[in-house]
């Protein structure tokens, strides 16, 4: 059933962000430490096992790739919802430092994805299962 | 007759989003396909047009929830409130790749501590420029170039002014805007065609909002691996930029 699907992602984003609050308070601070992301990577295991074990019907599935389908619009949404007229409110200081922020940081993009991409050669001789799962393991 | 309209739209908000934003969504796509060939992602259109309403709803309305402080649309608020983004974006999730999100760890945690270091190094070289020198204001502006929720996190916990505090939010708006508009038109030039790219960006950015707008309007299929470690960095952020990132300013700056 769809439900069943939607209920699993809801589960995972509650348990997610509860484990996120926590963490925070381990650590000391006001805010959610990853729980989205905890919530993500539970998700990806949940779902693997539970196709694996044949447990997650088509339908089931439906269930979470709606709401998957519906995050671009959701963006749009939060686009639609952001304080702009504050962002431009803010001013010279404001402005040149998020602009400035956002260079550098795409400046470093290559830069950190290099140290990643050399692990990935690294990696290559370690495939398995011929040509035909090669893009599995990749 | 049109207050009834209006009454049916306020008792109907959330619905009454789904309809604005399908018909911004088909407009923005049609405005990509003829306008730019294609070449101009229809997301990439819809975010701006998003914005751009937003800007249009500040100002009328004097809010700070752009267009859904505008009574009829107050809908978009609740569809693009954090609730329903982190159930979407959690949903991204499940087409991502299992191997390629185990492997996320390291490059991932890298890009994290660079991203908020270098947010906050560059936050707070604008702040000296601009004639900061007291070590509070200059790690609570160096904290907003981190995101628009460390800004405040960190400049309350620090006692700072609220003149500074707002700064540092509208520091940490600038970024999660330019973020979003800008990724689509970056993209090619920074390789960030990859889900490994794409974790490292979602680190370095940090801003969640941002980095899930920017690559829905660069490639959808990239999105769970940047936000993925986009949400972690507020929380690192926060954790760093009131201790140890304060300290270091505090000594260097008295």
């Amino acid at each position: 059933m769809v439900i069943y699907g939607v209920a699993l992602l809801a589960i995972c984003l509650l348990a997610g962000t509860f484990l996120g609050e926590l963490l925070g308070v381990i650590v000391g601070v006001d805010a959610n430490v990853g729980g989205v992301g905890i919530a993500m990577l539970m998700l990806v295991l949940l779902v693997d096992y539970l196709k694996r074990n044949k447990k997650l019907t088509v339908k089931s599935q439906e269930g979470v790739s709606f709401w998957s389908a519906m995050y671009i619009p959701i963006v749009i949404a939060m686009a639609a919802k952001q304080n702009v007229v504050a962002a431009l409110d803010g001013g010279p200081v404001a402005i040149l430092a998020g602009v400035a922020v956002v260079g550098v940081s795409w400046a470093m993009v290559p830069l950190l994805s290099k140290i990643g991409r050399e692990k990935d050669s690294h990696l290559k001789p370690e495939m398995i299962g011929g040509d035909n799962h090669v893009r599995d393991a990749k | 007759m049109f207050e009834m309209l209006s009454e049916v739209f306020k008792d109907n908000s959330l619905v009454v989003s789904f309809a604005v934003i399908g018909v911004t969504m088909y407009i923005s796509y049609l405005i990509s396909d003829k306008l730019t060939n294609g070449k101009f992602h229809g997301s990439a259109v819809a975010i701006i047009v998003g914005l751009v309403l937003a800007y249009f709803g500040g100002i009328t309305t004097g809010g700070e929830n752009g267009l859904s402080d505008v009574g009829i649309f107050a809908g978009i608020g609740i569809m693009g409130g954090g609730m329903l983004r982190d159930f979407a974006i959690v949903a991204t999730a499940f087409g991502a790749n299992i191997d390629e999100m185990k492997k996320a760890g390291l490059p991932g945690i890298i890009s994290l501590l660079f991203g908020v270091v270098v947010s906050f190094v560059v936050g707070v070289s604008v702040a000296l420029a601009f004639g900061y020198t007291d070590a509070v204001s200059l790690t609570t502006i160096g904290a907003g170039a981190g995101t628009y929720i460390v800004g405040p996190v960190t400049g309350s916990a620090l006692g700072a002014s609220s003149a500074v505090i707002t700064l540092s939010i509208a520091a940490g708006l600038v970024k999660s805007i330019l973020t979003m508009i800008g990724t689509p038109f970056i993209a090619k030039y920074i390789g960030l065609n990859n889900p490994r790219s794409a974790i490292v960006y979602g680190g370095l950015m940090g801003t969640t909002s941002g980095v899930a707008g920017g690559l829905a309007a660069t490639d959808p299929k990239l999105v769970p691996y940047g936000a993925m470690t986009a949400t972690f960095y507020t929380g690192i952020g926060c954790l760093l930029a009131p201790s140890v990132l304060f300290l270091i300013t505090r000594a260097i700056f008295g």
